[in-house]
C-alpha cells in the first residue's frame, strides 16, 4: 500500500541574509494509513516548521511532498484550505478554541466552511459533544472550561469532518500528568479506529505510546 | 460558506464587542443623519424658492418695444413706438401658445365725482386676468364685443377702487378717465406688490381698442403678454417670437432687434439653478462626516484584524478559504454601515424636523435624499472595509497562528 504522506528532500528556510534560519534540511518520511508517529526534538529542532508544512499551512521551499498520492505543490490557495478542512484534522498545545464562542459553535466552524447546512452542523456537532461525554458543556466558552475540556473540544473539532489524518501539536503540553494521559487514551482509541496520528511531543512518556518514534535534531529527521 | 453561514459569523464576532460595533455605528449614524438633515435643509429652501417662482408666472413671456443695443441713445423700454396689435395676433398663432394679450399703458388722473386719483390705465384683451391668473372681487371683466366696439367700460384694481369709492360699492358708477366717462363693470381681488414693490392692484383695465383710439389717440402698445404651456416651452418659444419679430419688422441680419423678449424662465432657472448649488452644498457638507464615519469603520476593523490575527489562523487551519475571512470581515464593516445608514435615516429625518420646528428654515425630506444618503452609507462600508478585510484574508496561515 502507498504512504499517505510522501515526503522527499524537503527544505524549508526563513528569514534573509545573516538572519536566515534553515529550519528543514532534506527531510525524507513516509507515513503509511493507520499509523501513529511521534515526533520529539527539541526547540527549534524545526519540528513544527515540519507539522506545518504536513498540514498544508505552508509550503516547503524545495522537495516534494505528496498527500494521498496528490502533489501539493500543484495547488493552489483555495485548494489547500479544502485539504485543511477535509483531509486533516488540528489539534494544538494552547488548544486554540476560538475566543469568546461556545464549545458546539468551535466544533462546528469546520462544516460552515465545508458548505454544510446549518441544522445538520448542529447535528454533528452535538452529536459529537455526546461522544466524548462534553454535551452539557455545549454553551460554555473556553474560558469557562478546564484544560482537559478545552483540549478534548479541540479534538472534537479537527474530527468533525471525518478526516484521514490527525496532527496533533503538543496536545498534553498544557495539560497536567492525569489529564494529558487522558487525551492520550483518547488519541490511541482514534488511531485504534484507523486515523494516521502524527504528534509532536518533547515528552518520553507521550512519545512511547505512539507506534513510531522518530527524532528531529537541527532540521533533520532520524528513526 | 453559504451568505446566512457567514452573516452568522460576522454578527457572532460583532456581539462579542458590542460597545464598540455600537460607536463605530455610531459615526456612521451621525455621517448619514447630517447628509439628510443637510439635503432637507436644502430641498427644503430649493422648494420654497420654485414656489415663489411660480407664483410670479413663470411660464409667461413679455415683449417690450425699444432696443437692447449698447450704441446710441436709448429711450426707455416700452417707449419706441414699434409695437402693434398686429404683433400680439402673429405671435398668437404659434404653437404651444395658451394666451396673448396687448398692453398699452398711460398714467392718467382719473375722476369720481370730488375726487381724484393718478393711477395706470392698461388697454387689454380679455385674456389678460387668465394670464395673470386674476380674479373678480365684484362684477365682471370686459369681452371681445367690448373691445371691438371700444366700449367705454373699466374694471378696478383693488387700491383704485378703494381710493376712489372706500367701503361703498363702485359697480355700475361712471368715472372719468381724460374727459371720457367710463362704467365700472368689474373689481379685481388685490394681488399685492409684485416683485420688485410696485402696488399692482392700482391699475384700471379698459378695453385696448378704447384705450388706443380714445385715449392715447395712437395705434401703438407698449408690450404684449404671452403665456405659454409651461416653463420650458417659454424657453424655446422666447426664439420663436424673436424671430417672427423680426421678420415683421423687416430686420436685415446685420441690424439689431427694435423690441425686447424677457421670460420669467430664464429668472427661473437662474435662481432654480443656485437652491440647487445650495442643496449640494449643504448635501456635501454633511457627507463629511459620513466620510469620517467610514474612515472609523476603517480604523476599527483594522485594529480588529490585527487582534483576531490568531482567530483568522486558527479559521484558517479549519479550512477558511481566502473568499471566507474577505467575507466574513467586509460583512462586518457593511453591518456597521448598513445599521448606521438605517438608524441614521431615522437620525436625520428627526433632525430635520426638529430644526423645520425650532426654526423658520423650510425643511423638506426627500426619499431621493434618503436613497442617497443610505446608498452612500454602503458604498462607505464597503471601501471602507476592503482594505481591512483583504488584509485578513491575505494573511499566511502559519504566521497567523504562531501570533500572540
Amino acid at each position: 500500500m502507498s504512504p499517505i504522506i510522501k515526503i522527499q528532500d524537503i527544505h524549508k528556510r526563513y528569514g534573509l541574509h545573516d538572519a536566515e534560519v534553515h529550519a528543514l534540511r532534506g527531510i525524507n518520511l513516509n507515513i503509511a494509513q493507520g499509523d501513529f508517529v511521534a515526533i520529539m526534538g527539541q526547540s527549534g529542532s524545526g519540528k513544527s516548521t515540519l507539522m506545518n508544512i504536513i498540514g498544508c499551512l505552508e509550503l516547503p521551499d524545495s522537495g516534494l511532498y505528496k498527500l494521498n498520492q496528490q502533489n501539493i505543490a500543484e495547488f493552489d490557495r483555495d485548494k489547500l484550505a479544502q485539504i485543511r478542512n477535509k483531509t486533516i484534522g488540528f489539534v494544538f498545545q494552547s488548544f486554540n478554541l476560538l475566543p469568546r464562542t461556545s464549545a458546539l459553535e468551535n466544533i462546528e466552524t469546520p462544516l460552515i466552511y465545508a458548505g454544510v447546512s446549518n441544522s445538520e452542523r448542529k447535528r454533528r456537532s452535538l452529536e459529537m459533544l455526546k461522544k466524548l461525554g462534553l454535551e452539557s458543556r455545549k454553551n460554555h466558552f473556553s474560558n469557562q472550561l478546564s484544560g482537559g475540556q478545552q483540549q478534548r473540544i479541540a479534538i472534537a473539532r479537527a474530527l468533525i469532518n471525518n478526516p484521514s489524518i490527525l496532527l496533533a501539536d503538543e496536545p498534553t503540553g498544557n495539560l497536567d500528568t492525569a489529564t494529558g494521559e487522558e487525551v492520550m487514551d483518547l488519541l490511541v482509541s482514534l488511531n485504534k479506529k484507523g486515523l494516521t496520528i502524527i504528534l509532536i511531543t518533547h515528552e518520553h512518556e507521550v512519545a512511547d505510546r505512539a507506534k513510531r518514534k522518530l527524532i528531529m535534531r537541527d532540521g533533520k529527521l532520524e528513526e | 460558506m453559504s451568505w446566512l453561514a457567514c452573516l452568522q459569523l460576522s454578527l457572532r464576532a460583532l456581539n462579542r464587542n458590542r460597545i464598540r460595533a455600537l460607536l463605530t455605528t455610531l459615526g456612521i449614524i451621525m455621517g448619514v443623519g447630517s447628509v439628510i438633515a443637510m439635503l432637507g435643509i436644502g430641498s427644503g429652501s430649493q422648494q420654497k424658492v420654485q414656489a415663489e417662482l411660480e407664483k410670479m408666472g413663470t411660464n409667461n413671456i413679455v415683449v417690450r418695444a425699444g432696443s437692447p443695443t449698447r450704441s446710441g441713445v436709448r429711450g426707455w423700454a416700452g417707449t419706441a413706438t414699434r409695437l402693434k396689435i398686429s404683433d400680439a395676433k402673429a405671435i398668437g398663432k404659434l404653437e404651444d401658445i395658451v394666451g396673448v394679450t396687448p398692453i398699452a399703458q398711460k398714467l392718467i388722473q382719473i375722476r369720481y365725482r370730488g375726487t381724484n386719483w393718478a393711477t395706470q390705465i392698461q388697454g387689454v384683451t380679455p385674456e389678460y386676468i387668465s394670464i395673470r391668473r386674476w380674479d373678480l372681487a365684484q362684477g365682471d371683466f370686459f369681452t371681445q364685443q367690448h373691445v371691438e366696439k371700444a366700449s367705454h367700460v373699466c374694471v378696478l384694481g383693488h387700491t383704485v377702487a378703494f381710493e376712489l369709492f372706500g367701503f361703498k360699492n363702485p359697480l355700475d358708477e361712471i368715472i372719468l378717465v381724460k374727459e371720457i366717462a367710463c362704467r365700472i363693470i368689474g373689481v379685481l381681488v388685490t394681488k399685492g406688490a409684485s416683485s420688485w414693490g410696485r402696488d399692482q392692484d392700482d391699475v384700471v383695465f379698459m378695453p385696448i381698442t378704447t384705450v388706443q383710439q380714445k385715449i392715447m389717440g395712437k395705434d401703438y402698445i407698449s408690450r404684449i403678454l404671452v403665456e405659454t404651456l409651461d416653463r420650458d416651452t417659454a424657453l424655446v418659444l422666447k426664439d420663436d417670437i424673436r424671430k417672427i419679430m423680426r421678420e415683421r419688422h423687416r430686420l436685415t441680419p446685420g441690424q439689431a432687434d427694435d423690441f425686447r423678449v424677457h421670460s420669467r424662465a430664464d429668472l427661473a432657472q437662474a435662481s432654480e439653478e443656485s437652491a440647487k448649488v445650495f442643496t449640494w452644498l449643504l448635501g456635501s457638507i454633511g457627507s463629511v462626516s459620513l466620510l469620517v464615519g467610514g474612515i472609523g469603520i476603517m480604523n476599527i476593523m483594522l485594529v480588529s484584524v490585527r487582534e483576531r490575527t490568531r482567530e483568522i489562523g486558527i479559521r484558517m487551519a479549519l479550512g477558511a478559504r481566502y473568499r471566507d475571512v474577505l467575507a466574513q470581515f467586509l460583512l462586518e464593516a457593511l453591518i456597521l454601515s448598513v445599521a448606521g445608514g438605517l438608524l441614521g435615516v431615522l437620525f436625520g429625518i428627526g433632525v430635520a424636523e426638529a430644526i423645520g420646528y425650532f426654526s423658520d428654515l423650510p425643511v423638506f425630506v426627500t426619499p431621493r435624499s434618503i436613497a442617497i444618503a443610505f446608498t452612500f452609507s454602503v458604498m462607505v462600508g464597503i471601501i471602507f472595509g476592503l482594505y481591512p478585510a483583504k488584509k485578513a484574508a491575505g494573511l499566511q496561515p502559519s504566521e497567523a497562528l504562531r501570533y500572540e
